[in-house]
């Protein structure tokens, strides 16, 4: 690294095709420091001017936290520089910690930009290269934090424009996009379950903020009233009402994330082989996934949207980050209709109709839906265990309510496992292998056979007693392993051996006579 | 050398043949690895196994023997921590060893590792891109290493542990000697 700094130095006192960050980017440092500076207005408002030692200790301490990850960003701001050349994108920043980077631009696997609320006040946005690096830290991320807009996609089609030459890139037939926004998806909004979990969180911490500011919500005049008028009334009906007020609050906040995720959504093929997914209401994401890196699609249908028709799309792709930067950029579609998941999907690879859908798949021995009845009938007897075991302790009723309870939940466990089981499924598709399952949310994935590159088996005591085995493809892209659940030991190797021959095949014996698995 | 080859060759067609065959033959089995790891893995499984299990009855042991007023609480706490550690100190380490076994062929490295969940993990040598050693202390103690060989997916690393140093020198060198030779970036 020290011999490259000596080498480039010249080039670098020229300065001459060296860029910095936009100076808008100050603006952005400083409006930080607005939200300690409101709390503590907002914070004298509420208590009518009077202040203490706690209030200020907590406000002096969050005030001098964003002083200092102001002053972090402002130092970015003075030390970053950049710059595209023939061959390679060079990028140069920190003042202690002196990072010099550069990377051949043939190795660039896909340019996103993202822009978070503060910078789209300033007309500002975060351009990203994707390096395909399988690092964690956010630090090794090639990252231009503040650039117009107009500059990060003049850099997006240079850096494409120089990656693409001299090789033969599909050019797209771009006739409009392969998926837009249609408003009347909206309604599949609410039915993202995480939605109450939200709510209890967000309660919790403005709660708690609320409280280090010495304004203690429950001493409101308006709650007090609430309090006195339905402090009265039954139990049942007051956790019956608290239920309805978090579903509903629930069903609000998902349908707020759906709208600040969705909004504007395009899913376009663009020139270079590019799928770009273009998204967000107050943070513009936008997404692009080489086509060569597509290694196939994952269609999900969590419980509540499976009951309304609806499904999601994601990309199953090599180089969208680490796991949890996967996660959040594998989305092709929002939650839709799941007719329109399957069109888009037909349409994004193009390999025939048909390639995700469940219809046709193979169905998975009866002993994989024991498996999943025990564990509900498992899950049942814990329920009524604990219950049990604790009204010997404190008193008979719990046994009676556990025993209910039993009655109620073994059913519905039972269920889930039925529908388990339905949703298992395996077949080999072209060049494609498909697996399908899922209790809560199915999963059905379409993985190139060309991508996968191990295979990972598990057997429990339950599946080696059954003869079962959970068939794991391992691959760059996605996930990193996708599983066939609960297929018969050469069920399983069939599976293995016909998507990739030959790999499996050295370690495979026949069973000696009289030794045959039932 | 290319005697043994051209038969591995022909012994890998047949059991393509085999391979397409098995369909719906029900007769197959993966075979387990060829290769057991040492036999020194017993005595570190079961260090490394009631260094885990054994503190908290311990612990729990002289509060009982030290506080008489609380004799009878921290009894049952000794007896029921102390029990299940000890069940797990007595079983892990052979169950282990009578699962954990490995091979590296020309084509691939075979591992299959875990007691009461199994794992069997087949990565072709085309696909890997790093080899690493990793010895504890307590692996050290023994004599042993451990082997991780990491693809391009997070989730496939094949670990093979417990195993003699000096084979486990020989393995690392084969494998780096053979997916060296590979051409391609193994994604």
């Amino acid at each position: 690294m020290m011999a490259d700094t000596d080498v480039r130095r010249p080039a670098h006192a020229a300065g001459r095709d060296w860029e910095r960050l936009n100076g808008r980017l100050l603006l952005v440092n400083l409006s930080i420091l607005a939200a300690p500076l409101a709390m503590f207005f907002a914070s004298l408002a509420l208590t009518g001017g009077k202040t203490n030692l706690q209030i200020i200790i907590t406000l002096g301490s969050l005030f001098v936290t964003f002083l200092v990850i102001s002053g972090i960003g402002l130092m970015r701001l003075f030390t970053t520089r950049f710059r595209l050349t023939e061959e390679r994108f060079e990028l140069h920043s920190g003042l202690v910690f002196r990072s010099r980077r550069s990377i051949p631009v043939a190795r660039i696997r896909g340019v996103d930009m993202t822009a978070n609320p503060v910078h789209r006040l300033f007309g500002l946005t975060t351009l990203r290269l994707d390096t395909g690096e399988q690092s964690d830290s956010a630090g090794r991320r090639f990252s231009l934090d503040g650039i117009t807009r107009a500059d990060a996609r003049e850099l997006r089609r240079r850096i494409i424009e120089l990656r693409d030459a001299g090789q033969a890139r599909p050019v797209a037939d771009s006739d409009g996009p392969l998926c837009e926004l249609d408003w009347s998806w909206l309604r599949y909004g609410p039915l993202t379950v995480w939605g109450v979990g939200g709510v209890l969180i967000a309660a919790s911490s403005v709660y708690r903020t609320l409280h280090e500011m010495q304004v203690d919500p429950l001493e409101w005049g308006i709650v007090k009233d609430l309090q006195n008028r339905f402090g009265s009334v039954p139990l049942w009906y007051g956790i019956l009402v608290c239920v309805v007020v978090l579903v509903a609050l629930g069903m609000a906040g998902s349908t707020a994330t759906f709208v600040e995720n969705w909004y504007g959504y395009e899913l376009r093929r663009e020139d270079g082989g590019i799928l770009r997914v273009r998204r967000g209401l107050f943070a513009t994401r936008s997404v692009s996934i080489e086509e060569q890196r597509l290694r196939g699609l994952e269609l999900v249908e969590p419980i509540p949207l499976r009951w309304a028709k609806g499904a999601k799309l994601n990309a199953v792709a090599s180089g969208l980050g680490n796991l949890e930067d996967n996660r959040r950029r594998r989305g092709l579609t929002p939650p839709v209709p799941r007719g329109e998941a399957l069109r888009v999907a037909a349409e994004t690879l193009p390999v025939g109709p048909g390639l995700i859908e469940r219809q046709g798949l193979t169905r998975h021995p009866q002993a994989a839906m024991w498996r999943r009845v025990n564990r509900a009938l498992l899950w049942t007897a814990l329920i009524i265990a604990i219950q049990i075991g604790l009204g010997v302790w404190l008193g008979s009723w719990l046994i009676v309510t556990g025993i209910f309870s039993g009655a109620v939940v073994m059913p519905i466990l039972i269920g889930f496992a039925l529908s388990a089981y339905r949703s298992l499924g395996h077949g080999i598709r072209g060049r494609y292998l498909v697996a399908s399952s899922g209790t809560f949310a199915r999963r059905t994935a379409a993985l190139q056979r060309d991508g996968i590159i191990g295979w990972t088996i598990t057997r429990s005591a339950f599946q080696r007693r059954k003869g079962l085995l959970t068939l794991g493809a391992t691959t760059s892209a996605g996930d990193g392993v996708y599983k066939v659940h609960d297929v018969t030991e050469s069920q399983g190797i069939a599976l293995a051996e016909t998507a990739v021959p030959r790999l499996l095949a050295p370690f495979v014996e026949r069973v000696p006579d009289g030794h045959r698995p039932h | 050398m290319v005697h043994q080859s051209r038969t591995g060759q022909a012994r890998r067609r047949l059991t393509q043949e085999q391979g397409e065959a098995v369909e719906h033959n029900d007769n197959v089995r993966l075979r387990p690895p060829r290769h057991r790891v040492d036999r020194r893995a017993l005595g570190w499984w079961t260090l490394q196994s009631s260094l885990f299990a054994l503190p908290l009855p311990l612990t729990f042991g002289i509060l009982w023997a030290s506080i008489p007023p609380t004799r009878t609480f921290f009894m049952w706490a000794t007896l029921i921590s102390l029990v299940p550690g000890i069940l797990y100190v007595a079983v892990m380490p052979a169950w282990r060893y009578r699962v954990h076994r490995w091979e590296a062929t020309d084509e691939a490295v075979y591992a299959a590792s875990g007691w009461l969940w199994q794992q069997w993990r087949v990565v072709p040598l085309s696909r890997v891109q790093t080899v690493d050693t990793l010895r504890g202390p307590l692996q050290q103690m023994f004599g042993l290493s451990g082997i991780t060989v990491t693809t391009a997916s997070s989730a496939a690393a094949v670990k093979i542990k417990g195993i003699d140093h000096k084979i486990a020198g020989d393995l690392v060198e084969y494998l780096t000697r053979t997916t060296q030779a590979v051409p391609g970036d193994a994604t």
